[in-house]
């Protein structure tokens, strides 16, 4: 499939700012289930930083833009070769190992009710693959797709007693459950691609997990969809928590309150 | 009662290295004695060196105590500790370098996973990133202790940033201004090449991107910090500029400096801000005290930070136990200085063996330091052992324990004479292009009777160390 992207990100201070300060990780890497045919992060004022490739593979750039400034905009456009390989990362080049990706963060740390979901879940089950499908559909189970009653900072345990969040909560809770039974998971940020039908936990910009299956290497779960990434997705990167895996993270120096405004449109072709 | 190594006098007799001491003490009148020490307190005061220790309350600018009497190695000795130190120095880097890219030593099952990658210290975010000559820790404090003549132990390793460097250089300073004579009677190896020496170490692993000579700063957090006399005593004394985090930015691919005459570029940091301070973008967005967007100007190969962030990984005291594994895996040699033998609580059968013989040992906080969270067996009460018990049981994995070693003894000056205090030392190896160390150290003295506490926040005073030259 070619899936085609653009996106464009501003940031809007209700006072100028001295200065901006952003680490992206807006450039999909390569592997097995992408190639990026065209791509280009562009910045509407300041200066690009050193680009590099982290541990866990993703490309990272910083930019720089001196104040004063009332706004600053970020868009992305490209396109992007996808195959379908049933959310098995294949190919991709890292030097963090799996089992880093046990230690909790803030928003990932279980709490009774998680621990108890992820036991129930994987009760006779064998094999780690299995038991993180079953893990995936216990968490789409419990949490229902809905915009709008969770914000940024919730947590996993708070989505899961609310019973409802976004694809952010759904991955937060995926990768709690998924330690708490001792399988590495981490948070992935990327696209996910329509072709106009509209499906309902369809986000453009969009959040899943992956947890480290023995044998497969990482494999991604998609639990507000109840898949795994398939060639409508594009993964840009990835982390512990939705944090430490934004796309965009950003410092502006000064007393400004932010106000943000994204747009976001991602088309997935299938090749004639 | 154990028989502890007295450094000085070996039974009625004085051991050759303090042999121009004894005549020293005995022909000090107690006033002129008490005259020095007051001179000594009053230059401390006068420079303003003081050290506030955290958690304790108390009078934040109180001086460390400082002890007159000094202690002595022979150019043997410190011979011996100078190999063993550099060897340990280079096992620490060539391990960090290691878990930070292929990771060998834990594919080839020297050191358990789940100690490196699940180690609060292992840093994620620097793996697969090279810094520059593959050194991660430039300042390595390694703390030594005496049991015997020709045993040496290391109770700890340092590798972030060990303080403590300016009261080597003061007491030393001190010393001469009090008593020239001793000096004079004594060769001793001078400590005074130090900040030229770490000066050097800085500029040798300037980043790729750094052409001419390299600018180095200092980052402290600032006046409120408890070694702040040290940052502003080491950036004098090195003729490098002492910043906070508020002073530098990121722009393009560098970091810089604002400065009266414009921005400069910055090459080196030598930070005493700890990794999850420096970079709000990277760490704790709450921080004030770091640089944003430091952390990937610093992975983008545009300057160096020293000690690089997540050099923590090796000076964990769980990760310790495997030091001398390290030195054969990575130099394919025998441990010169040894490890103090450990239980890790974690292990059950080790736990059931501490639990049995809490009275003895010693049990410390695996990311402990200073002296904090920690039970002295023989020290302590039976219910301050009932009390530790409980915390230790509630987890296990969180504490090491190791005996209770018979520390050495120093000639310490106390309210009635002299009498034998218990001593460490610490010294700071420097890892750049080459590996330095300056003979000496932070000689460390436990000044309560009896006590084997030597941090400053328990009690604990420091003295001049010499090396003896041939």
């Amino acid at each position: 499939m070619i899936v085609t992207v653009e996106h464009a990100t501003t940031y809007r201070y209700d006072r100028p700012v001295r200065g901006v300060v952003q680490s992206h990780r807006l450039t999909p890497a390569r592997f097995d289930g992408q190639t990026v045919l065209a791509w280009h992060v562009a910045v509407s004022d300041g200066t690009p930083g050193g680009a590099f490739r982290d541990g866990a593979g993703d490309w990272v750039q910083s930019h720089s833009a001196h104040g004063p400034l009332s706004e600053i905009t970020v868009t992305v456009t490209g396109r992007v070769d996808t195959r379908d390989l049933a959310g098995v990362l294949r190919g991709h080049r890292e030097r963090i190992p799996a089992q880093a990706y046990l230690r909790d963060t803030a928003p990932t740390r279980p709490d009774k009710a998680l621990t108890s979901l992820a036991r129930e879940a994987v009760v006779g089950v064998e094999g780690d693959l299995d038991r993180a499908h079953r893990l995936c559909a216990a968490v789409a189970e419990a949490i229902a797709y809905r915009p709008g009653t969770t914000h940024a900072h919730t947590t996993a345990a708070e989505a899961l007693s609310l019973g409802e969040g976004v694809c952010q909560d759904h991955a937060h809770a995926l990768i709690a459950a998924a330690r708490s039974q001792e399988l590495p998971a981490r948070y992935v940020s990327g696209y996910l691609g329509s072709d106009g039908d509209g499906e309902a936990a369809a986000e453009a910009a969009h959040a899943w997990a992956e947890i480290w299956v023995s044998g497969l290497g990482w494999v991604g779960f998609d639990a507000a969809n109840g898949c795994c990434p398939d060639e409508r997705y594009i993964r840009l990167g990835s982390g512990f928590d939705s944090r430490s895996a934004s796309p965009i993270r950003g410092i502006a120096r000064g007393e400004a309150e932010e106000s943000l405004d994204v747009s976001v449109s991602v088309r997935a072709v299938q090749q004639q | 009662m154990p028989v502890h190594f007295n450094e000085m006098y070996d039974g009625g007799y004085v051991r050759p290295p303090y042999a121009r001491l004894g005549d020293w003490t005995e022909s000090m009148p107690a006033e002129l004695r008490h005259l020095k020490q007051a001179e000594a307190e009053a230059l401390f005061r006068r420079i303003g060196i003081t050290f506030a220790v955290y958690g304790e309350g108390g009078d934040p600018d109180r001086l460390i105590p400082f002890d007159m009497f000094p202690r002595v190695f022979t150019q043997a000795e410190w011979r011996r500790m100078d190999r063993g130190i550099k060897q340990r120095a280079r096992a620490l880097n060539a391990f960090l370098a290691d878990v930070y890219d292929r990771a060998e030593i834990v594919k080839a099952g020297r050191i358990p996973a789940h100690l490196v990658w699940r180690n609060e210290a292992y840093e994620p975010a620097v793996a697969g990133i090279r810094p520059p000559r593959g050194v991660y820790s430039h300042i390595v404090g390694i703390d030594i202790v005496r049991t015997g003549p020709e045993d040496f132990y290391v109770l700890e390793d340092n590798c972030r940033t060990p303080s403590g460097v300016s009261y080597m250089l003061e007491n030393r300073e001190i010393m001469m201004r009090l008593f020239p004579g001793l000096f004079r009677e004594n060769r001793i190896e001078p400590v005074d090449g130090y900040p030229e020496a770490l000066r050097r170490t800085l500029a040798s692993v300037a980043p790729q991107k750094c052409d001419g000579e390299p600018e180095i700063v200092i980052l402290t957090p600032g006046p409120l910090n408890s070694a702040y006399y040290e940052h502003s005593f080491l950036a004098d004394l090195m003729g490098v500029e002492l910043v906070e985090g508020q002073d530098l930015f990121v722009e393009g691919e560098h970091v810089w400096a604002r400065t009266t005459r414009g921005p400069r570029r910055v090459d080196v940091i030598y930070r005493r801000v700890d990794d999850a301070f420096i970079d709000p973008l990277c760490f704790r967005p709450e921080s004030m005290l770091g640089v944003a967007g430091l952390m990937d100007v610093y992975r983008s190969g545009g300057v160096t930070i020293a000690s690089a962030p997540g050099a923590g990984v090796a000076d964990d005291k769980a990760v310790y136990v495997f030091v001398p594994e390290m030195i054969r895996f990575y130099l394919g040699e025998e441990p010169i200085l040894q490890n103090v033998p450990t239980w890790q609580c974690g292990k059950r059968d080790e736990l059931k063996y501490v639990l049995d013989h809490l009275p003895e040992l010693v049990v410390k906080e695996v990311h402990g330091s200073g002296g904090y969270g920690m039970l002295v067996g023989p020290a302590s009460t039976a219910e301050q052992i009932a009390r530790f018990r409980e915390r230790l049981v509630s987890d296990p994995g969180n504490y090491i324990a190791q005996p209770t070693l018979s520390l050495s003894t120093c000639p310490t000056f106390v309210e009635d004479g002299v009498a034998p205090r218990h001593v460490d030392l610490r010294p700071y190896c420097l890892v750049g292009e080459r590996i330095e160390l300056v003979p000496g150290g932070l000689t460390r003295v436990a000044l309560t009777e009896g006590s084997l506490v030597v941090n400053s926040s328990q009690g604990g005073g420091v003295k001049d160390t010499w090396v003896l030259a041939e």
